[in-house]
């Protein structure tokens, strides 16, 4: 077989989603076509396509503003989301404490939120990373949690007669079998980050995607809008598979890649 | 056993647990001696405290009353130079074999570099050389145990822990395990403590059989098996195998584990 060929068959699957993405795109085209539908109330795929090349460097400035908050979000809510698993994990006090205060602020609609955070830190960036902050945490400190918690206890016996550390314990035991739950939750959190972006450019602000949007309804200028809402999904879908593929590259162990890399125990092939 | 030369002496030792419903006595009255360079098996139906016992050996469980010393010296925190095999591997499946192997330097705080040298050549008397950059998963169930065993003797420890090592793993390849086991013993002279359900098994390594009764786990007696070694596993056959064996199955039977025939 030849690599194109192998290249052929590997990509089955996503040839077989852009194949439905085209037939939904066309669908789309024929039926504003057909019926005649106003641009005003459903713009054509095509003239969607055609804002967007009319300025293409306007788009891209948003977009970009848009991926650099949820980027600077969803990285500070990681690195303070396991911070605060470790705490939860290994402090009764701290578990308490912050057990019962994300629970509560997570029971508060995070979005209403959002208008606090403008009086408090402006109209800058700052309001819109702390709210993509705010909302993509929750998944990471909860699934983190978990993680660290469901260690094998014979495994904590092996550190135990040993001597090892607490801190042993925590890098080479606790930490690497939490990665596929921390990865979970991250899955999750990308998304979520983006969500607090687009709702903190909706709340204040002059740039960004979330603000495109705003300032197109404004005007009535419905194509934009549909060019604002394409982008955020290729944004948000983007985002996905980089930390699908980080995942992959990170965890060639786990269970759930074993399938990508190896094949199978090798004692089953007769050795 | 005399008790002055005894490398662990354990004199009325008593385990409870705390329950929800209630205190449960796990063990009682235990004194055992086991000499330097001694394999010692502890034998017992499911409940009877056998891996208690290793667990408080070890120090990962603490004794409620009663004396546990090792090497002169009364525990306080698990022992210097021990080694745990635990009955299922508990490989990190993150770690390839050799690191799995390293794991129990890297917990000491021991300089990786002296030990890979070492780890390799463990793996090697085990048939394992070739899969030392493989990781847990891509291994069979007897190849895991073994890095396993691999793992507890890098540090190369006077006292060898293991608790139902091969009770996971399907009759054939538990046989190859107990004759790579007595080879292994037979050239370092670790002192063992196993723990086993299998009679035949316990038999077949030891020096001493540490037969154990239930509610509450205590010792029902403790048999000397004066079989010369090395012990090829026909020796399972012979009749004064079969007398150590028809001798502890009586035990049994006569405390309630087996019912008669």
């Amino acid at each position: 077989m030849t690599d194109l060929a192998q290249w052929w068959a590997r990509s089955e699957r996503l040839r077989s989603v852009l194949l439905i993405l085209l037939v939904m795109v066309l669908l789309w085209e024929a039926l504003c076509r057909g019926l005649a539908i106003r641009p005003f109330i459903l713009p054509a795929p095509s003239l969607v396509l055609k804002d967007f090349l009319s300025e293409p460097a306007y788009f891209m400035k948003h977009s970009g503003y848009t991926l650099l908050t949820t980027l600077v979000g969803f990285i500070v809510a990681v690195i303070g989301g396991v911070a605060c698993a470790v705490g939860i994990v290994y402090s009764k006090l701290l578990d308490r404490l912050l057990s019962a205060l994300l629970v509560s602020l997570n029971a508060v609609p995070k979005v209403a939120l959002a208008p606090l955070f403008v009086i408090w830190l402006g109209t800058g960036t700052e309001p819109k990373i702390a709210i993509a902050i705010m909302i993509a945490i929750f998944p990471i400190v909860i699934d983190t949690v978990l993680g660290l918690k469901s260690v094998d206890p014979e495994m904590i016996n092996l550190a135990r007669s040993c001597r090892a550390s607490g801190m042993h314990v925590l890098l080479k035991i606790r930490f690497p079998n939490a990665l596929p739950s921390i990865f979970a939750g991250m899955k999750v959190a990308i998304s979520f980050a983006l969500v607090g972006a687009i709702v903190g450019e909706f709340v204040a602000g002059s740039i960004g995607l979330g603000h495109v949007i705003l300032l197109s309804q404004g005007n009535f200028d419905t194509p934009r809008v549909f060019v604002a809402l394409t982008l955020l999904g290729l944004l948000g879908t983007i985002l996905f598979y980089l930390v699908d593929v980080a995942e992959s590259m990170l965890l060639p162990w786990h269970v759930s890649q074993r399938g990508n890399h190896g094949d199978g125990p090798v004692a089953q092939r007769g050795l | 056993m005399q008790s002055h030369s005894s490398y662990i002496r354990i004199r009325n030792l008593d385990k409870t647990y705390a329950s929800p419903r209630g205190p449960v006595q796990a063990l009682s009255g235990i004194n055992l001696d086991i000499a330097r360079h001694e394999f010692v098996s502890v034998l017992g139906p499911s409940g009877c405290g056998k891996s208690t016992l290793l667990k408080c050996l070890a120090a990962l469980e603490p004794i409620s009353s009663g004396t546990l010393e090792v090497a002169g010296k009364a525990l306080s925190g698990p022992p210097d130079h021990m080694g745990i095999v635990f009955q299922r591997d508990v490989l990190l499946d993150w770690r390839s074999i050799l690191d799995n192997v390293l794991i129990t330097a890297e917990f000491r705080h021991l300089p990786r570099q002296e030990y890979e040298a070492r780890a390799m050549q463990l793996l090697r008397l085990f048939g394992l050389e070739d899969f030392a950059h493989r990781y847990p998963w891509e291994l069979s169930g007897g190849m895991r145990q073994r890095a396993s065993i691999c793992r507890a003797l890098l540090v190369d420890p006077e006292l060898l822990l293991m608790d139902e090592p091969f009770g996971a793993l399907d009759a054939m390849t538990r046989d190859e395990l107990n004759v790579e086991l007595q080879r292994i013993w037979t050239e370092t002279r670790k002192t063992v403590l196993f723990i086993t359900h299998s009679i035949a098994e316990a038999v077949y390594l030891s020096d001493r059989v540490v037969v154990m009764a239930r509610n509450p786990g205590r010792i029902a007696e403790i048999i000397d098996i004066d079989l010369p070694r090395p012990r090829p596993l026909s020796l399972r056959e012979t009749p004064e195998f079969g007398r150590y064996t028809a001798h502890i199955r009586n035990i049994f039977t006569n405390i309630g584990v087996i019912k008669h025939d």
